[in-house]
């Protein structure tokens, strides 16, 4: 397993919140999906033999919202 | 999608052209041209509609029903009977109005994003061959050289191995007073060189380190909502579905398509969904920037009902920095040898005093040999030092190990303990050698903070305690706390605070956050004091960076008032509500002029919770100072 963090261009409306974790949550092999609004993160956990960090970023591109970092750390079990 | 990311990229400047197309329309009409007046509020409609449709559909595809949404079908039904300055002007106001929003939530979150830029972002990561490499902070790993020269930030947490420096680690504890650090000592991310050059090996890298951990900590307070919030999203997740149907039926029951279209309008409950989580962001980030630490709007909520402070006393009423302040031995001179070679690998204060004062006096202990060291909780600790036996510890440690005081050293024993001052016993082979008295000094102004608190409305103070009756009591009076409760464990201070809960006392409990972690946990609410311990800050509900009580007043004052912004804003909102309403049954109300009701709200919840960002609690010792000038103003008259 291996934990992301997406940094994003300021969010505005709760229901940005609700759009990109269910779309993230859609992804195979994505767990624990967290976004923090008013820091404008999302945070999550996901299998790097499914998806990679940056196709991760990029489902959030498409939604119409800004990634201006991602991070990818592997999490020891 | 390029389109739509388009859109939502120039939503400003689609908002500024609305504007301007919307004053022609208005130029049209008063100048009779009807072609300019009608075309320019079209154009204007249809512009200013898009973004809005574009979010309201992507929301509708994860199965939300949007506040846009809302919007969206009211224009376009004003847009089908041929209203086109009302969709105009309602399109432009709601842009606009969000506009506003995210500038003004911005202001509420910038107390957070300073903090965030604060962190550090390259090092100066020394290379094997001695070269110098920069480097982003997320790729130095730990056991890496960092090289820190003056003025610089420290960027990883690590341990000084060469070169000494003086530090400003106000980033971390909040205390801005410099302090000096030399080889072996820890130095902190985030925090300054501001005289000095020193390498540093790297411990804790990247999030792992205590100033990430602060930054996340405070990042995920902003977003943990309490009751009244989360109460408030589930309302809000049924009521715009709600007002959809309630204008739904109107439309069909009164054959009133303008007054159902006119509901949907109105019906958006932004300033209530707003209202509650920006007050918790402001008063979060006031904490956050005045060394307070606060984990969420649940803390706030509860923290605010709080009427029962229990204290820890060593290290958090007191300094908690102790100082050998007399000694009495009685025949063998290697007692208090006896005592410093066992106490050398503990971290008790008061171990950690004869300690000190043996380092201080030049007393050297590395000869002894310590064997078989045996800790009793609560009682001090036993060993076999040089083939004797010594305890080491308070009376009830003695009475365990059967050594009995003569009636001159009980007596000397109470009057060190009546001045407040700790007292250690030092046995060897059971006879009593030593009487050790340990002072601890308590905090400046605590007692004067201690009587705000109960002026805000806490009814009641206690202090818990590990030490001896006696100097519990002495600390006790001096600071004029209501309860005094001595010879403690730490198992027994949690059954205090579940007693105290019983009683239906909603209690905060004040630790230093090391051994009061069980307590901190059972509290209502837990405080730490001491910036920057992993343990305070992962266990605790806030966390006093400086370990000020000026803090604690302020954390409390902040939770009161956070709360009473809540408040008002909810009440701004459910009252414009029935505002437009009214307005409505009344028919003075129509859609545009909704609109601007509506989004007038939303900023008058924002502003009102930005005056949170300016919170500072007034201080006794302020007020003192207020009133001499009126004093001396008598007098002359």
């Amino acid at each position: 397993m291996s934990k992301a963090i997406l940094q994003l261009d300021a969010l505005s409306c709760p229901s940005c919140m609700q759009k990109i974790q269910g779309a993230l949550e859609k992804q195979v092999g994505v767990e624990d999906v967290k976004v923090l609004f008013n820091a404008a993160k999302v945070k999550l956990n996901f299998d790097e033999s499914s998806v990679t960090g940056d196709a991760l970023a990029n489902v959030v591109r498409k939604l119409g919202y800004e990634v201006q970092s991602v991070k990818v750390k592997a999490v020891q079990q | 999608m390029k389109f739509q990311r388009w859109i939502q990229h120039h939503t400003n400047q689609i908002t500024a052209t609305t504007a301007g197309l919307i004053i022609l329309g208005f130029i049209g009409r008063f100048t009779g041209q009807t072609w300019l007046d009608t075309s320019a509020f079209i154009l204007a409609s249809i512009i200013a509609a898009t973004p809005i449709i574009i979010r309201a559909w992507e929301a509708l595809r994860v199965k939300t029903i949007s506040i846009e949404l809302l919007v969206s079908i009211a224009v376009i039904g004003a847009f089908v009977i041929q209203e086109f300055d009302e969709s105009a002007i309602v399109t432009f106001l709601f842009l606009f109005g969000t506009f506003l929003e995210e500038k003004t939530l911005a202001r509420t979150r910038k107390s957070i994003k300073s903090l965030t830029e604060m962190a550090p972002t390259t090092a100066q990561v020394v290379q094997t061959d001695g070269s110098i490499e920069e480097t982003d902070v997320d790729f130095v790993d730990e056991g890496d050289v960092v090289l820190v020269k003056t003025g610089a930030q420290v960027p990883v947490d690590g341990k000084i191995i060469s070169g000494s420096a003086y530090l400003n680690e106000a980033s971390v504890t909040g205390e801005s007073k410099l302090v000096t650090k030399r080889p072996g000592e820890l130095v902190y991310s985030g925090t300054m060189v501001d005289n000095g050059t020193i390498q540093v090996t790297a411990t804790k890298v990247g999030d792992d380190t205590t100033f990430a951990k602060i930054i996340e900590l405070v990042e995920d307070a902003q977003d943990t909502k309490s009751h009244v919030e989360k109460f408030i999203d589930r309302f809000a997740t049924y009521y715009t579905p709600a007002v959809l149907l309630l204008a739904l039926l109107v439309g069909i029951f009164f054959r009133d398509f303008k007054l159902a279209i006119t509901v949907l309008v109105l019906g958006c409950p932004g300033a209530l969904v707003i209202g509650a989580p920006v007050s918790n962001v402001a008063g979060i980030g006031n904490g956050a920037k005045n060394g307070v630490l606060i984990k969420g709007g649940e803390v706030v909520d509860t923290f605010s009902k709080v009427d029962t402070l229990v204290f820890d006393k060593t290290g958090t009423l007191t300094k908690g920095k102790t100082e050998v302040a007399s000694i009495q031995t009685y025949g063998n001179d290697r007692a208090l040898l006896y005592a410093a070679a066992m106490e050398r690998e503990s971290d008790h204060p008061l171990g950690r005093a004869i300690v000190n004062y043996a380092t201080n006096h030049d007393l050297s202990v590395t000869d002894l040999v310590v064997n078989a060291t045996n800790t009793i909780k609560g009682q001090g600790m036993a060993a076999e030092v040089n083939d004797h036996h010594v305890a080491v510890g308070n009376q009830t440690l003695m009475t365990a190990e059967k050594v009995i005081l003569n009636s001159d050293q009980q007596q000397l024993l109470a009057s060190i303990q009546h001045q407040g001052s700790s007292t250690v016993l030092v046995a060897v082979d059971g006879t009593l050698q030593a009487i050790i008295g340990i002072a601890d000094v308590i905090r400046d102004g605590v007692k004067e903070d201690l009587r705000q608190l109960k002026t805000m409305g806490i009814k009641r103070l206690v202090m818990l305690t590990g030490d001896n009756d006696l100097t519990a009591q002495a600390v006790g009076s001096q600071l004029g706390i209501d309860e005094v409760h001595a010879n403690l464990l730490p198992e027994d201070k949690v059954t205090f605070v579940k007693q105290l809960q019983k009683e239906n006392h909603k209690v905060a409990f004040v630790g230093d956050g090391i051994n009061d972690s069980p307590s901190i946990a059972t509290a209502d609410i837990g405080i730490a004091m001491g910036g920057g311990t992993d343990v305070a800050v992962e266990t605790s509900d806030i966390v006093l960076m400086r370990s000020s009580f000026g803090e604690l007043i302020h954390a409390y004052g902040l939770a009161k008032k956070t709360v009473r912004n809540t408040r008002e804003n909810i009440i701004i909102a459910i009252g414009t509500v029935a505002f437009l309403l009214i307005g409505l049954i009344f028919g003075y109300i129509y859609m545009a002029s909704g609109m601007f009701v509506h989004e007038a709200s939303i900023l008058v919840v924002i502003f009102n919770a930005m005056r949170l960002i300016r919170y500072a609690p007034k201080t006794i010792k302020a007020s003192v100072k207020r009133e001499e000038p009126t004093n001396s103003a008598v007098t002359t008259n």
